[in-house]
This record gives structure tokens, C-alpha cells and sequence, in this order.
């Protein structure tokens, strides 16, 4: 049944080709329809679909002559950050309402790179998995050099050599690894039962990892996502900051971790000090940016490195914190992102905090200033909302592992206030030294912007007052065969 | 039966070849001469592609196995004739509205003669009858590259390709000769038999690299590539895509068979760690060059067909680190790459020559808005340029795969590892030119003086097959793969 979240965002992709193209609102409806029906499949599937253990949906021959297999799974990891695409999928469409040129074009390239991110996070076939990952870059470039703004064509073409850069590494390592096996499978599930020895581990498990990590914003590969971000429509850049650096860190876990743990163990410091400066320097740049759409970009990479400290404590704490980071961060970010760029630059064309201040935001937007001071209370991680649980689970983990290191990345989360709180008082609540008179009037927050917000805002609220929604999928997957290798006799 | 009568049935599908050029030829002179270029244009190109469809329909249902002098007649060389027809097919469907000639005839009758070149230069087990279908192939090539008598550029392009081409093959020849020397036999099976009996000697070393240098060329592998982008950019569109898909496919396979059938004792070994002085090194160094030099010179391209010159060049490159591999993984991996990408390349010259017919030129800025001006070709040419950049679920991607794959395993494990980190990088660095190019489709304006683009009808078929064909073997790879597998397993190579 979740198979069909996949399907049918593909096969909305292909539909929408055939939408004329002078009837933009025809193409936004269906878009809408088809992002629903992939959240309906993804809510059903969870609610089917057991967490604690591996649950085939579909496991076929594809091309024998190489052991490829069309295998489809899910578990309690995979239906999280399955949630997680619907939503965010729903919230972008929402948010992209105000597509006129080429709309059917741009949510036939939205639902083609959905579709691949659902699919990376159900396949359980390496070449499968891969095949979806590489499927997500190619919309990810048109999107952004064609509807996108600042310094578009740099930013999408830096975007796809880095993504194509690290899966080109992903790669080197799965076929090595598909070598010295010998097994002639690509199957995640027989590949991570394979006693791979310690040496070749330790290479493989750098290559695939930093591969993966790439798109997760690892410190120092971290500069496409930035530039990436501000350059996107809004809708893509959510997408981007909500979804797609989850694939990357998705893969870091479900790749490279479980496939080598050993060479996990060997790289768990450098990985967590890279974590670390991530953290503490992405903070640190949002705190220096003048341009709005900037400082998301950075605290995005800021928020990612605590997914991949979480990854390297090696402790069940730690791993579900990262998790759950994931899904905290993916909601987050696309709320802040709608702000900045739909409700924000769409209406003013600007994006620089010193510019922004005679819009007096907070009264000419009311709405777009409440849903900025919540989704930057949850982004600073103010109990209640969904980051807060999740940094602290992280950053449990990571104190009994590295306790040095967590202060450093404590000390980044009050940073993380800090660029919050500096963006939110220039950009809505600078004094008022203009009279109203001169204030330019501004449309109103449309409809499909309020249930956008409304959809995110009510997920990171659900998730912060009720955790165990997730932690239910996400604690039992981590205690099933396949992950507990990962994880288990890891403490120091 | 009488048993000479026999012997000429193997070579029906050839004589059904020949028969078309020569009809091609008569049927232009004698009955449609006096209608109008295109009109010639179109029987002469439908006769051809009937001509194609009659000998894959010979090979395919009646399969005569059996080894007439000189050649090989498997149900492997069948295979690959049959996908040699059908991109000779295809390439005559585009030829057909072609503007660059009034010699429609002569046109159409010297793309089937060099067709027939490639069939027998895939069946020939021989180095003369080789040497001698290599010639076969070459000269209608020359003659059909200079074929646009208006443009300077066309002439240029066939004077560097006949001028370096003829050089390639005096090398082949006085390569051909020293082995014939040194072993007395010109036929594969018995140089290898020869070879295994007693130790190489530095001639016969003289010899392979000949034989390689002049076999190199004909696949515009790098540093034998100079004549490829002048001809590519200076011959009319469907001559180049016949270059870049059918003769690089037979050129790929002849040296495979040359150098898996003859010198099979000769390999070496080019596996880290382990190198032995043979032909695998020699040829890892051809394929590392290629790829290189095809995906650094592609980025400073303007030029469309220039660019698509300089991946084939890469792709050529590709396509021999499939040799270095264990055959029994290395040759399904080449064959389905050559497939793969003989197809995908047809397709966007195909596209390049509806650009062409429409009277603009072919550099990158002339495909500007493409997706606007029709969005179908533009979309063929999104799926065969990411076809070509390895870009999954197209077959590109598959067969780049397969052959990596077969490459890291093949010489001992991991042994070829540092050959498939040098191909992958290369296509990172190609994923920016390819993206380069479409996003002149689909992000730029059009040129201001360019409306909707018009295309023929037989133009809209072959480029829509073309593009489903790609497509299908993205989504399935099996559909070509088993049929390649039981072709191998039915036949020594």
C-alpha cells in the first residue's frame, strides 16, 4: 500500500506533462490531489505497517543476470521520514500556488523528485535505492534554473555537481562492496549480513558515508546547500531543506552504517567533530548573514549536524534523536522557508533583513510574523515542539560518547537563539520609524499559505507535545536485527 | 542442397543489403528523378528502411549458424547485425528530409554500402577480411561526410577523416602484416593457437599496437580522436549520427573480437597491483585517456555536435574498460553499453537534424528554448542526453553500471577499482556540459526569430521509437539483456 505513495507522485509526474500549459490552476489542483493521495498512503501505511520489523511490500526479480531485485520495504525509520515527505510534499504544492509560468512543467519536476525520495526511502535494493537517489537530483537542477531566483544557474549547477559528486562516491564504494561480497545481490538486508573485513570496511564505510553526507550538509561539503537554497522557488528550496538533505542522511544510516559498522566505529570521532563544526559554524554564519533566505540556509546546516552527531554516538538515544531530528528539521525548515520566500519576498522582492524594516512586518503580515516566531521557537528548540526532543536525545547520546564536543554543539544551539531571535526582530519587529502612511500595502496571506503553515506548524506541534507518535516507529526499528549492529556494543 | 548454394544463404541478410543500396540507387536515377528532392528523398529512404526491415527479418527468423571461409556466422554476430539494422533504419528515417544534397540516390545507396561494411566486419574472423570490411566501411564514410557540397566545414571534416583515416589504416595493414610474419596465419582462431604454442616476441608487440592505433581510430578513442570533432560538427546531422552510433558500435566489437578471439594470451593485466605487459594496459591507458580528454574538452564546447563529439569520445573510452573485464561480465556490459548508447546518441543527432532542417545551425545557444518552441523533441532530447549522462532509470545509467561493475570484478577483485574511479569521476565532470545544453532547452528564451519549430512526420517517428526505446530499456534492461545473454551463451564469441 505505501508502495503507491511512489506510483502515484511518479505517475502525477507524468500526467501533469499533459496538462496545457495556459491552465496553471488545472495543474496546481491536480499537484494538490496527487500530494494528498501521497500523504493518505503514507498515513496508511503507517498505521499498516508493524515498525519493529522489516515488511516487504514488494521484492521482485528486476535484472537477474545481476541479482538487481525491485525490493521495496519498509520499517519504522522508513515510515517516519515517509510521513515526513507527505507532508512536506502537501505543505510545498501549497506554498507553490502562486506558480503561473510553466506550472504544469514545475509540478511535473516537484512530484518527479518526490517520487524518487519516496523511493529511496522504501527501497531496500542498493542499485534500487540508488536508482531513486539519482532520479531526485536531475528535477532538483531544472527546478531551480528555472524558476528560481538569486544567482539561479550557479546555484543549481553547484547543487547537481555535489549531489552528483557524493553519489558518484556512493557509488564507487557500492560496487566494491557488491564485489568483494561476491554474492551477486544488492540486497541491503543479505549485503549487511556479510562478514566484510575491518580494512575494507573502514574505506568502504568513508566513501558511502561522506558520499551520502554530502547531501546531509556535512561540514565542509556543506556550501552547495546554502547557495542551493536561496537560489530555489520556495516550494523547491522546502523541498530541498525538508526532504532532500534527509536522503542524504537517510543513506549515511541505512547505507553505509549498516552495511559497515566496523567502519562506523573507526570514523565515529572525525564524523562527530565534523558534526560538531557544522553545528557551531552554521550557526555562526545565519548569525553574520544580511540576506533572510541566508540565515535559513545556514541554521539548515546547522540543524543537519545534529542529525549526523546523532548518527555517530553510536547509542539508541542518540540514533532516534537523529532521526527525529530529521523529521523535526524537515518541518521546521519548511516552514521557515515558506515564510521568507512566499510570504515574505513574494510581496516585498526583497530579502535583505536591513531593507525589510520599513515593511513593518509584524503589523503590515500578521500572520506571516506569528507563524516566523513559532516556527523560530521550534527551530530554536523551545520545548513543546518537535525539535526540542529531538536535540535533547541527541544530545544525551552524544554526552556519554563525546562530552566535549557536546558542549561545543550545546554552545551552538544557544547561537542557534541567537540568529533566531536577530532575524525575527529585524525582519518584523524593527521599531517603527515610518509613519503608516508611508508603509507599502501588501496582499494578504492567501488561503492555501494559511493550510500550508497550519499543516507544518500542526505537525512540529504534535510531534513536540506527543513524541511517542514517532518514537513508537522509530525505537522498535532501531532494536530489529538489521539496525542493532549499528548500534549495539558501540559505547566507549 | 548443393553445398555452394548453402554457403551464399549465411550471407543472405548482407545480399539483401546490397540489393537496396543498388535499388536505392537505380529506383532515384531512373523513376522518381524528376519530382522533387524530398519527395526522392522519401522513397529512397523508405526503400532503405525496408531493406533493413527484410534483412533483420532474415536474421532473425531464419538463424543460419555456420562458418563460411573467413567469417563467423553466431548467434551473437546475428544479434548485433540486427541492432546495426535497426540503427541504419533509423538513420535513414532521418535522413529523409534531408536539404544538405540533391544526390538522394547516391546518398541513401552509400550509407547501405558502409552498412554492409559493418556486417561483414562483425562476422569476419579474419585479419584480411577485417582489414578489407574495414575499408568497406571507411570510404562511403568519407564520401558521405563531405556529402554537404555547400559548406566549407563539411569538406574540412572529410579531408581530416580521410587523411587521418587512410594513415589508421596503413598502420592496421603493416600491423596485420608483421603478425601475419610472425605467426603465418591470418585467421583469429589460429594466431591464438600459434601465440599459446610459444612466447611473444617485441615485434608482435609492434604489431598489437598497430593493430590497436588503427582499430582506435575508427572508435575515436583519445589520442586517435583528432578527426572526430571536425567531422562531427562539419558532416550534414545524420551522417554524424551514423559515425557516432553504427560504425562505433562494429568498431567497438571487432576489437573486442580481434583482441578476445587472436590475442587472447597477449592480455597482461592492467589491475593494480598486478600489472603484466599485454594489451589490457595499453588499453587502459586508451580508455583513461579517452575519458579524460572527451569529458574536459566537452565542457568548453559551444558547439552542440562538437560536444556530442567530444562524450563520444568519452564513451569510447568507456566502452573499452567493458574489454578489460572477465569476458563472461565484460562482453554483456559492452554489448548492452553499445546499445544503450548507440541508440541514445542516434537520438539526439536525430534531433540535432530536425534542428538543422530547420535552418538553424547546431551550437548551443540555437537550442535555446527548445522546450518552447516544441515540446515533444524537446523532451526526446531531455531523455537521450541524460541517457548519455548516465543518469538512472535511463539505459545510460544501467549500462555504465554494468560495465563498472563487471570492470571492478573482472580483473582480480577489485584489481580494476582505480579504472572505475577515473570513469566515475568523468561523469561527474560530464553531468555539467550535458546539464549545460539543457538548460539552453529548457531554461533559456528562444532566439528572437525563432517560432514554433516544424518537423516532419517521419522525423516525429523516429525520434518518439527512438525515445521509447530508451526509455523501455531504462525501465527493464532485461528486455536486451537476456536477449544478449542467450546470444552469448549460444555462441563462442
Amino acid at each position: 500500500m505505501i508502495a503507491w505513495t511512489i506510483y502515484i507522485s511518479l505517475a502525477g509526474a507524468a500526467g501533469l506533462l499533459f496538462v496545457p500549459a495556459a491552465k496553471p490552476c488545472l495543474a496546481r489542483r491536480t499537484a494538490l490531489l496527487v500530494a494528498l493521495a501521497g500523504l493518505v498512503f503514507a498515513i496508511v501505511g503507517v498505521t499498516m505497517i508493524p515498525a519493529g520489523q522489516l515488511t516487504d511490500i514488494v521484492n521482485a526479480p528486476w535484472v537477474p543476470q545481476l541479482g538487481i531485485r525491485f525490493h521495496l520495504a519498509a520499517d519504522g525509520i522508513s515510515l517516519v521520514l515517509v510521513l515526513l515527505t507527505g507532508i512536506a510534499a502537501v505543505a510545498g504544492v501549497l506554498f507553490s500556488w502562486n506558480i503561473e509560468e510553466r506550472a504544469n512543467e514545475f509540478f511535473a519536476l516537484y512530484f518527479a523528485l518526490i517520487g524518487g525520495v519516496y523511493g529511496v526511502f522504501l527501497s531496500f535494493d542498493l542499485f534500487l535505492l540508488f536508482v531513486f537517489y539519482e532520479l531526485a537530483i536531475i528535477p532538483k537542477y531544472f527546478l531551480i534554473v528555472i524558476w528560481g531566483s538569486t544567482r539561479r544557474e550557479y546555484g543549481a549547477m553547484k547543487l547537481a555537481l555535489y549531489s552528483f559528486g557524493g553519489s558518484a562516491l556512493v557509488l564507487i564504494g557500492l560496487i566494491a562492496a557488491y564485489v568483494v561480497a561476491g554474492a551477486k545481490t544488492f540486497d541491503l538486508v543479505e549485503l549487511a549480513r556479510h562478514p566484510f573485513s575491518p580494512g575494507f570496511q573502514t574505506g568502504a564505510f568513508l566513501l558511502v558515508f561522506v558520499g551520502f553526507a554530502v547531501l546531509a550538509g556535512l561540514w565542509p561539503f556543506h556550501t552547495w546547500a546554502p547557495t542551493g537554497h536561496v537560489a530555489a522557488p520556495t516550494g523547491a528550496s522546502m523541498l530541498l531543506a525538508g526532504v532532500v538533505m534527509k536522503l542524504g542522511a537517510y543513506g549515511a544510516l541505512r547505507v553505509a552504517m549498516t552495511l559497515f559498522p566496523a567502519g562506523l566505529r573507526a570514523w565515529r570521532t572525525e564524523i562527530a567533530f565534523l558534526a560538531v563544526i557544522g553545528i557551531v559554524y552554521g550557526a555562526l554564519a545565519a548569525l553574520a548573514q544580511r540576506d533572510f533566505k541566508f540565515v535559513i540556509g545556514y541554521s539548515s546546516v546547522s540543524h543537519m549536524g545534529f542529525v549526523l552527531l546523532g548518527l555517530a554516538t553510536l547509542r539508541q538515544i542518540g540514533l532516534s534523536g537523529a532521526v527525529l531530528q530529521m523529521f523535526s528539521h524537515g518541518v521546521i525548515a519548511g516552514l521557515l522557508f515558506a515564510v521568507v520566500g512566499r510570504m515574505i519576498y513574494d510581496r516585498v522582492h526583497l530579502r535583505d533583513l536591513e531593507r525589510l524594516r520599513p515593511f513593518q512586518l509584524n503589523k503590515a503580515l500578521p500572520f506571516a510574523a506569528a507563524t516566523f516566531l513559532l516556527a523560530g521557537a521550534a527551530s530554536m528548540g523551545l520545548p513543546g515542539f518537535s525539535g526540542f526532543i529531538a536535540e535533547l536525545q541527541v544530545l544525551l547520546g552524544a554526552w556519554q560518547s563525546f562530552p566535549t564536543l557536546t558542549i561545543l554543539a550545546g554552545a551552538g544551539i544557544v547561537v542557534g537563539a541567537a540568529y533566531t531571535l536577530r532575524a525575527l526582530d529585524k525582519a518584523f519587529y524593527a521599531p517603527d520609524t515610518a509613519g503608516p502612511a508611508e508603509r507599502p500595502a501588501l496582499p494578504p496571506i492567501s488561503l492555501p499559505e494559511r493550510l500550508g503553515a497550519l499543516t507544518l506548524l500542526t505537525a512540529t506541534l504534535a510531534v513536540g507535545l506527543f513524541p511517542n507518535i514517532l518514537l513508537n516507529l522509530i525505537q522498535p526499528a532501531l532494536a530489529s536485527p538489521l539496525m542493532r549492529p549499528v548500534w549495539e556494543g558501540g559505547a566507549m | 542442397m548443393n553445398p555452394d548454394w548453402a554457403w551464399m544463404r549465411l550471407l543472405v541478410p548482407e545480399g539483401i543489403v546490397v540489393v537496396t543500396a543498388l535499388a536505392a540507387l537505380t529506383c532515384d536515377l531512373i523513376i522518381t528523378r524528376r519530382r522533387l528532392a524530398w519527395n526522392r528523398g522519401q522513397a529512397a529512404g523508405l526503400l532503405s528502411c525496408l531493406g533493413c526491415v527484410a534483412a533483420i527479418w532474415w536474421l532473425a527468423w531464419r538463424p543460419g549458424p555456420g562458418n563460411p571461409a573467413m567469417l563467423a556466422l553466431t548467434p551473437l554476430t546475428q544479434f548485433l547485425k540486427c541492432l546495426l539494422l535497426v540503427l541504419v533504419g533509423f538513420t535513414a528515417i532521418i535522413s529523409m528530409r534531408a536539404k544538405f544534397t540533391r544526390h538522394v540516390g547516391e546518398y541513401f545507396a552509400l550509407l547501405l554500402l558502409a552498412t554492409v561494411g559493418m556486417m561483414l566486419l562483425i562476422s569476419s574472423n579474419n585479419l584480411l577480411m577485417i582489414f578489407l570490411a574495414l575499408e568497406l566501411l571507411s570510404l562511403p564514410l568519407y564520401i558521405l561526410t563531405a556529402f554537404n557540397k555547400s559548406s566549407i566545414a563539411s569538406a574540412e571534416g572529410a579531408l581530416k577523416y580521410f587523411l587521418f583515416g587512410s594513415v589508421a589504416a596503413a598502420f592496421t595493414l603493416f600491423g596485420i602484416s608483421l603478425v601475419y610474419g610472425l605467426t603465418g596465419e591470418i585467421d583469429l582462431d589460429s594466431i591464438a593457437t600459434h601465440l599459446r604454442a610459444q612466447p611473444a616476441k617485441p615485434a608482435f608487440y609492434a604489431a598489437l599496437i598497430m593493430i590497436l592505433a588503427g582499430l582506435s581510430f575508427k572508435l575515436a578513442a583519445a589520442p586517435f580522436h583528432f578527426w572526430a570533432p571536425d567531422a562531427y560538427e562539419g558532416a550534414p546531422a545524420p551522417v554524424a549520427a551514423f559515425i557516432a552510433s553504427a560504425s562505433k558500435v562494429a568498431a567497438l566489437f571487432v576489437l573486442a573480437k580481434v583482441l578476445l578471439i587472436g590475442f587472447i594470451n597477449q592480455a597482461g593485466s592492467a589491475a593494480s597491483g598486478a600489472y603484466a605487459p599485454g594489451w589490457a594496459p595499453l588499453l587502459a591507458t586508451l580508455a583513461v585517456v579517452s575519458i579524460g580528454l572527451g569529458n574536459l574538452a566537452a565542457l568548453v564546447q559551444n558547439n552542440f555536435k562538437r560536444l556530442l563529439a567530444y562524450s563520444a569520445i568519452a564513451h569510447a573510452g568507456y566502452g573499452l574498460l567493458a574489454l578489460l573485464a572477465n569476458p563472461e561480465q565484460g562482453l554483456p556490459a559492452l554489448l548492452f553499453y553499445i546499445g544503450a548508447y548507440g541508440c541514445a546518441v542516434l537520438g539526439a543527432f536525430a534531433v540535432v537534424t530536425v534542428l538543422e532542417e530547420s535552418g538553424s545551425r547546431a551550437r548551443l545557444v540555437d537550442l535555446a528554448g527548445l522546450s518552447r518552441r516544441s515540446p515533444l523533441l524537446a523532451f526526446c532530447l531531455l531523455v537521450f542526453v541524460l541517457s548519455l549522462a548516465g543518469i538512472p532509470p535511463l539505459p545510460g545509467f544501467f549500462g555504465k553500471f554494468y560495465v563498472f561493475t563487471a570492470t571492478a570484478g573482472g580483473l582480480r577483485p577489485l584489481g580494476g577499482l582505480w579504472l572505475v574511479v577515473v570513469a566515475i569521476i568523468g561523469s561527474v565532470v560530464s553531468l555539467y556540459y550535458y546539464l549545460q545544453a539543457l538548460k539552453q532547452v529548457y531554461a533559456a528564451p528562444p532566439l528572437p526569430d525563432c517560432g514554433q519549430l516544424a518537423w516532419s512526420w517521419s522525423a516525429r517517428l523516429a525520434i518518439s521509437a527512438l525515445c521509447a526505446i530508451v526509455i523501455a530499456l531504462g525501465c527493464a534492461p532485461n528486455l536486451l539483456l537476456s536477449k544478449i545473454c542467450a546470444a552469448i551463451q549460444t555462441s563462442t564469441l
